[in-house]
């Protein structure tokens, strides 16, 4: 089964870019952007917000160090032109672009990318990007205050400067997010700079309206000839499923994020078929299960409830298709999926086996602490009540809001919790979250504690050869499925509408959402063609 | 009548320092704040020593008490406190959104007062008749339909179906953007506008006045004119008063499902990522509003009727 979705993700993307590739790119136009998570940008100031809603924008305005390459699954170089890595794979040494401009025109210089990154581990402020920065030698001593400036980034020459990180990892993996954009330093520092922002992006900013629209044009001199393409974007913050969708089919919106129940009306609508972009997410949902509760700390109850859940039912039916079922941790698009490894099967006799094996021949009962989200809350828990009471399992629901379940979760208030949570990009970063050594705040949920995982996520930090990290990882992987922490429940098919005249949207994994707008571009079909 | 208005104005501070209290001690009851909302989208992970360095940055880890004394303190000068989303000052953000708001606001009333109140005296004038019927048909139906569903289809039937309206946004001063906004959120008070309307003046065609003014053989028109409108008036004013205050708040619905850029969706947007003081600064204006939009009301009441006199 995970074959053939991987095989037709595969052809999706295939069909796709050959799509993108059949026209050439036409200049002129105005995009017409919809942000699906909320009803406005939270501000002007990318630094100050960790939203997907205010990266939508950020892509557009800024440059960062990194950029995420979609086609390929990996971050490239974005604001530097070249990087050399030491040997010990700790300190990389940059070189900027000699072309890349503020949109006031002004080169970009090694003091730039110093100071924003300073700047955001202003211990004072506490802005999101910090736990990127923050990987980088010194950083956190700026953050608590006890220096000024970040050792580990050094001024080489006004085009280049070298980054020494605390541990052997790819910053492109973490210094790709609109968190940690490169501001221009002295501009930024002045009165009402982000009343207008400027940035090293593809568009430069005209105007915010709050709640409303962002506003930009074309940066003609963005540092990738010929690009972007259009002459105008617009980015219209809709968080309602339902507007957008009237929007979309009403022409005024040439994209929009699909829900499930919109998802199967597009696509048995013949014509809004035709525009559908699907990616397999780096999200992964998992009921998380608290071994301090006695019956979860015992791997075979982990593994029955793995076993009493009908997970592919749960999808058809409640969740539309719009999931992929989870075989483990990491998604379809890490580099480490195993695809062939088999998920849990839905096997009630099974899962009653491992009960008795683990002392509960009778079942238990358990508090399961969900959210209203349709595709990883209440709803999901309700269709598996009755699967858990087959096998004697009693799940009693404790509902909390969405903005709260954090918090529950990181306090270690629950006996189990359902979470849609990032499984990647990094795959090694991923897996990190079960090392022991990773506190529960941090990202290891279920306080997960296995010393083989441990060792093949130790292994895998240390090795130079990337072929064998994978296979490391890989392990890791297979070990943590054996393990069942979690249910595995599914990985998140993020689907995005578009219109027939909007061409170069990327199949990006990491937040579908999230496009580089100097690849796209609209034909002449388009109502906002001129 | 202005020692009336000032006094009027003197009530409001209690009203809205109860209100302050109410929200803040609904957001130390329900569970979460704002350095755990951060985690909701599920890929960011914010550890306990930065919830604390940002409970400590927002004075989260104050008393309630400490922390209240100090907002009162901040409102006594203006100051709404910082928005722990944006980071800016929360009387800005309300200043960006208020005209919108105002805006939809207007339009809505101007909706509602142009077909509500004619619709209804229409109806009393003619009880029993098709057009009675319809305006309570009307009325009933506008008072209960949801208003985001009833937003929804006028989205489908003016924007989708006719194209007629664009179906979201602020547009740039192009009128056409705020007509299915308006008439979302105006059909309610509408409804209200036009059942008070016919109730008063029913009531007041069958009052000893109407009767002797038309016994004195005063033309239909001069009772209309000078006894029963006027007198309706005041009850059609109070009537509207109370609707034109409260429309501010029935707005976010409506201006969330239009991506309208009022204080109504800047209140959503922080109720959910816990955003108190800002939570508190759109609420603090809503009932400002109110207040003074019912105290403008009494005033017009005496200045229509001269037997009202406010001492």
């Amino acid at each position: 089964m995970l074959k053939k979705l991987a095989f037709t993700t595969a052809l999706t993307f295939a069909a796709f870019t050959l799509q993108a590739q059949a026209q050439e790119p036409r200049r002129g136009g105005t995009i017409r952007f919809t942000a699906p998570y909320g009803a406005s940008f939270v501000s002007n100031d990318s630094h100050v917000s960790n939203q997907i809603q205010d990266e939508i924008y950020g892509y557009a305005l800024h440059g960062m160090l990194y950029k995420w390459d979609a086609k390929n699954g990996k971050p490239v170089l974005d604001i530097a032109e070249s990087v050399q890595v030491s040997a010990d794979g700790k300190t990389y040494t940059y070189k900027l672009r000699d072309n890349a401009l503020f949109h006031n025109g002004r080169k970009l210089t090694a003091d730039d990318v110093i100071w924003s990154y300073t700047r955001i581990m202003d211990g004072s402020k506490n802005y999101p990007g910090a736990r990127y920065v923050a990987r980088i030698v010194g950083a956190t001593d700026v953050q608590k205050g006890q220096a000024k400036e970040i050792s580990g980034l050094k001024k080489i020459d006004d085009s280049s400067f070298s980054m020494t990180l605390t541990d052997k990892a790819d910053p492109g993996y973490f210094l790709f997010q609109a968190q940690t954009a490169i501001l221009p330093a002295k501009e930024a520092q002045a009165a009402g700079f982000f009343e207008k922002p400027i940035g090293l992006g593809p568009f430069k900013f005209v105007e915010h309206v709050p709640g409303s629209r962002m506003a930009f044009e074309r940066w003609d001199k963005y540092y990738l000839t010929g690009k972007p393409y259009a002459d105008k974007l617009v980015i219209s913050p809709m968080g309602e499923a339902a507007a957008r969708d009237v929007a979309f089919r009403n022409k005024e919106v040439d994209v929009s994020i699909l829900g499930s129940t919109q998802y199967v009306a597009y696509k048995a609508d013949p014509n809004l078929s035709k525009g559908i972009l699907e990616v397999a997410e780096v999200f992964t949902r998992n009921m998380g299960m608290n071994p301090t509760f006695k019956p979860f700390s015992d791997k075979r109850v982990r593994q029955a409830i793995n076993h009493a859940i009908d997970s592919e039912l749960i999808i058809k039916r409640l969740v539309r298709d719009k999931a992929y079922r989870a075989s483990s941790w990491l998604p379809l698009s890490s580099p480490a999926f195993d695809k062939d490894a088999k998920p849990y099967a839905f096997d009630p006799e099974k899962a009653k086996k491992l009960l008795v094996e683990a002392g509960y021949p009778d079942g238990f009962e358990f508090e399961w602490t969900a959210t209203p989200n349709e595709s990883w809350g209440v709803p999901i828990v309700e269709a598996t009540i009755p699967m858990l009471a087959k096998v004697g399992i009693k799940v009693k629901v404790k509902p909390v809001e969405t903005s709260a379940l954090g918090g529950v979760v990181v306090g270690g208030d629950f006996q189990a919790y359902i979470w849609s949570n990032t499984s990647g990009p990094d795959t090694l970063t991923a897996l990190k979250c079960f090392h022991s050594s990773t506190p529960r705040s941090s990202c290891n949920y279920t306080t997960f504690k296995n010393a083989g995982f441990d060792k093949l996520i130790d292994d895998a930090s240390n090795e130079a050869d990337t072929a064998k990290q994978l296979d490391l990882l890989k392990k890791a992987n297979a070990l943590l499925q054996e393990e069942a922490p979690v249910w595995f429940f599914n990985y998140n098919k993020a689907v995005l509408a578009y219109q027939p005249w909007l061409h170069g949207l990327q199949p990006n994994s990491t937040e579908l959402a999230l496009q580089r707008y100097e690849e796209l571009w609209v034909d002449t079909t388009s109502p906002a063609a001129k | 009548m202005l020692p009336y208005v000032f006094r009027r104005l003197l009530q409001a501070i209690p009203i809205l320092l109860a209100v302050a209290a109410l929200i803040f001690v609904l957001f130390s009851v329900i569970p979460g704040n704002f350095a755990t909302s951060q985690m909701a989208d599920g890929r960011s992970n914010i550890d306990a020593a930065t919830i604390e360095r940002m409970n400590q940055q927002f004075g989260l880890n104050d008393s309630l008490p400490l922390r209240f004394a100090k907002y009162v303190g901040g409102l006594a000068t203006l100051d709404l406190g910082d928005s722990f989303r944006t980071r800016q000052p929360v009387i800005n953000l309300i200043g960006e959104r208020l005209w919108p708001s105002l805006q939809l606001a207007l339009a809505a009333m101007l909706f509602a007062i142009v077909i509500g109140v004619p619709l209804g005296f229409l109806a009393a004038l003619r009880p029993g008749s098709w057009i009675d019927m319809f305006s309570m048909v009307f009325a009933v139906s506008g008072l209960s339909l949801p208003m985001f569903w009833l937003g929804l289809l006028l989205m489908y039937f003016f924007a989708l179906t006719l194209n007629w309206f664009p179906s979201f946004g602020y547009g740039d001063g192009d009128p056409r953007y705020i007509v299915l906004p308006a008439i979302a959120l105006g059909v309610s008070p509408l409804a209200l506008l036009a059942r008070t309307s016919r109730a008063a003046v029913l009531e007041i065609l069958h009052a000893d006045f109407v009767r002797t003014a038309r016994a004195k053989g005063a033309s239909s028109y001069r009772v209309m004119r000078w006894h029963v409108a006027r007198n309706a008036l005041v009850i059609v004013l109070t009537t509207l008063g109370l609707q034109f205050g409260s429309v501010l708040g029935q707005a976010v619905v409506v201006e969330k499902l239009f991506a309208w850029p009022g204080l109504g969706s800047l209140l959503v947007d922080s109720v959910t990522w816990r955003d108190i003081p800002a939570v508190q600064g759109c609420i603090l204006t809503i009932v400002l509003f109110f207040l003074v939009v019912n105290i403008a009301v009494d005033v017009l009441c005496a200045v229509v009727d001269p037997r009202i006199k406010y001492s």
